[in-house]
């Protein structure tokens, strides 16, 4: 059976180009960074071409980035790092109800070290109000905390409002920018963020990478311990081949964003109108706003969104609802539920999000299994009023 | 997508392994699914050290997903953690708070397993469901329904829990491990290869970690936040004299012999219990004895609802050894069953089973309430 991804926001496939300079690195860059020999300078050289790329890429200084194991340890080191090294007594941090759990849960630690969390709540548009991020700025305040662009409903958050607000008001500013990253345009300085994390496998880069800019003379308290890598933020001999791939592949995004941004909204969008013309009751989840080019949430009232995933699966079609927990069984989603979804609604929305590879043959191929697999689903929905 | 898709009830064990393994040795396609019924990090103070099987633990879905990855089968873990508590877990509360013995596996295969599951499975696609259940299935050549067999394994046989199955139910589900006994199947296991071949039995109860439901209901009390009445009582003979005091009714069923807290000359049993008047009755084993009961919301799963009463052996628990008896239905859905010997701790909330040989005949719930 052909297999047709869409998505594109849990993980991407490597890229050829990125597959040929992991392959290259992983045969010939055989040395320790930190080593004095040819063989050590030669690994050295490679991860400092990965952070000129990574740093093209959001607009920043190579030596503003730091490299971690990926997008969870970006946040982490951004929030516990930039709040355990603010030294204030009483602390306090703002952010908002749609992260990922990398950043809640990460907030939700430093509640336990005595640190005061606001959680802003995001309308049903999926966007946050700047206003709602200012009305809760206190002198205590030391870190602000938003998304670029929401994982489940693509939305873009109001990222430059906030950053302004926040460097007016002398507080950091902390962007995930995970889901952003090869998908919009970033200039970290423009925003202004102090802090901005990415993740490679989001890029077309292999799992297990993932950079954090740090805006020079920002301080933060390291998470592990151990040698000076990183100009002492990340301690670790650096993985170089997971590095170097993601450099190659954000060299590779940066290249591409002027064409994949307007060929995948174009295909977005016919996914959109081929499931909203031939499934009654459907809807887009935060349409109204400002997204990303790849994603959309749709909700199909009256179905259930686990049972249409997986009958999409066994059909060939890869796509996901709500979030996987520990066991792998799907939880109502979070962001949808904070945007002030039902829970029922909630559970009928299905996220579809794009990538390099998919064609418009595809996505019709898509439109076509989605509408039967729904229409099968409404005629045994009489079983379903009991969920 | 292939019309006759079948999904499989796997739960980590050996057993739905197995029937996994089988049905696609037999080339069928086939989808396996875990279902999610209870979050065993509630209630932590129940958890026992090292306890296996325990239901829903991330060690049986991992089991299941390997045993999946091993047949090369798409797999997925279905959430039916709201519908357990309220169609299973809660009912169990208040059968045992109402001075009831309820069985709970019975519940979850009439709200969950094959009513809710069956749901999900035709909605993506799958025209039946497969289970790890001992018990057999045939089309009747004379009437055309389908009817429910006893398990060639005696031991083994769940048919017990099964008897709640409606005719739409049972033509859409297959019991591969039917014509096997336990040990076939463990045979089978390694025979196919099945990473979980050498696997323990699971218990009986899935949900209450080491057995003890009387810490599992106190416990999901504390949890909710509401206390739990559980104002002691008087433990008094069947003549009505008071010979001690007991910590709760729902600590006690009928049949009990250990934990009564008082010393007599003979040994003792829990003959009854009133949770209006808080009291346990107790006496001697004799006095256990009934001959017959009624039972509710009899369904008659292989035949159509008789007229006239008619013979049968009943169970009426699950290692009960079938007693001939006459049933009597009332056309209510309701059923008189009179033993031709006394049967022993007849126990309200418990299931009464009816057999005629193998075929199981139907069944329903004991009532509270002595007839004479």
């Amino acid at each position: 059976m052909n297999r047709y991804y869409f998505d594109h926001n849990a993980t991407t496939p490597v890229a050829d180009e990125v597959l040929a300079a992991l392959n290259l690195v992983l045969r010939e860059a055989i040395g320790n960074p930190s080593s004095v020999h040819q063989e050590g300078q030669f690994a050295r050289h490679r991860v400092e071409e990965a952070r000129h790329r990574t740093a093209s890429l959001l607009g920043c200084a190579p030596e503003e980035i730091v490299f971690t194991s990926g997008g969870t340890e970006a946040n982490n080191l951004a929030l516990l790092g930039a709040v355990r090294a603010s030294g204030n007594l009483s602390r306090h941090v703002i952010t908002t109800a749609i992260e990922h759990p990398a950043v809640l849960n990460a907030c939700g630690r430093l509640e336990r070290e005595g640190v005061l969390v606001t959680y802003v709540k995001a309308p049903a548009s999926g966007a946050v109000d700047p206003d709602d991020i200012r009305r809760e700025i206190r002198p205590e305040t030391v870190l602000i905390s938003v998304m670029h662009a929401n994982n489940e409903t693509g939305a873009l958050q109001p990222v430059e409002a906030i950053g302004r607000l926040a460097r007016e008001m002398g507080v950091l500013f902390h962007v995930d920018g995970v889901q952003a990253a090869g998908k919009a345009a970033i200039d970290v300085k423009q925003i202004p963020a102090d802090l901005y994390s990415i993740s490679g496998h989001k890029i077309y880069a292999p799992k297990g990478a993932g950079a954090l800019y740090v805006r020079k003379g920002v301080k933060l308290e390291p998470l592990q311990y151990g040698g000076r890598h990183e100009r002492q933020r990340r301690a670790g001999t650096e993985n170089v081949p997971g590095v170097a791939a993601m450099g190659e592949a954000a060299d590779l995004a940066r290249r591409l964003l002027g064409q994949e941004i307007p060929r995948q909204e174009g295909l977005r969008d016919r996914l959109e109108r081929g499931i909203l013309d031939r499934v009654r009751h459907a809807a887009v989840n935060a349409g109204v706003a400002h997204r990303i080019a790849n994603t959309t949430s749709i909700r199909v009232d009256g179905i259930d969104g686990e049972a249409l995933v997986i009958a999409l699966d066994l059909r060939g079609f890869a796509v996901s609802s709500g979030s996987a927990c520990s066991s792998g069984a799907v939880e109502p989603s979070h962001v949808l539920l904070a945007m002030g979804l039902s829970p029922e609604q909630a559970r009928s929305s299905i996220r579809f999000s794009l990538g390099r590879q998919n064609t418009a043959e595809q996505v019709d191929a898509l439109i076509d299994a989605v509408a039967g697999c729904a229409a099968h689903l409404r005629r045994l929905s009489p079983a379903y009023s009991h969920v | 997508m292939s019309e006759s898709l079948i999904a499989v009830a796997m739960s980590g064990g050996v057993d739905s392994s197995t029937a996994a393994g089988m049905l696609h040795r037999s080339g069928q396609p086939i989808a396996g699914f875990t279902m999610q019924l209870w979050n065993q990090r509630r209630l932590p103070e129940l958890s026992a050290e090292g306890a296996t099987g325990r239901c829903c633990s991330l060690d049986d879905v991992y089991d299941a997903r390997a045993v999946a990855q091993y047949l090369g089968i798409p797999y997925y873990v279905l959430n039916f953690e709201g519908l357990f508590e309220e169609q299973v877990v809660k009912p169990f509360i208040r059968d045992y708070l109402a001075g009831r013995t309820p069985i709970p596996c019975t519940l979850c295969n009439n709200h969950v397993k094959f009513d809710r599951f069956l749901d999900v499975a035709r909605a993506v696609g799958a025209d039946r469901i497969a289970t790890g259940h001992y018990a057999r299935l045939r089309v009747s050549s004379e009437t055309g329904r389908y009817q429910l067999l006893r398990s060639v394994d005696a031991a083994k046989d769940q048919t017990y829990f099964l008897f709640g199955l409606t005719q739409e139910q049972l033509s859409r589900s297959l019991f591969p491990l039917g014509e096997y006994t336990k040990r076939q199947v463990r045979l089978l296991a390694s025979d196919l290869g099945l990473p979980v071949a050498e696997k323990d039995d699971s218990q009986e109860i899935c949900f209450v970690p080491n057995g003890d439901y009387a810490q599992f209901i106190e416990a999901y009390f504390r949890e909710q936040g509401i206390s739990l009445d559980v104002a002691a009582g008087e433990i008094v003979t069947t003549s009505g004299r008071v010979i001690g005091e007991h910590t709760g009714v729902h600590r006690f069923t009928v049949g009990q012999r250990k934990g009564l807290g008082v010393a007599t000359g003979e040994p003792l049993y829990v003959i009854a219990t009133d949770t209006t008047s808080r009291r346990v009755v107790v006496g001697r084993n004799e006095e256990l004895l009934s001959p017959g009961f009624r039972a509710s919301q009899f369904n008659w799963v292989s035949m159509s609802p008789p007229a006239a009463p008619l013979r049968a052996q009943v169970r009426i628990r699950n290692k009960h050894i079938p007693a001939a008896a006459t049933v009597t239905p009332d056309g209510e859905g309701r059923v008189i069953v009179r033993f031709d010997e006394p049967q022993r701790a007849v126990t309200p909330g418990q299931a009464a089973v009816c057999y005629d040989g193998d075929l199981v005949l139907g069944g329903g719930w004991i009532e509270q309430g002595w007839i004479e």
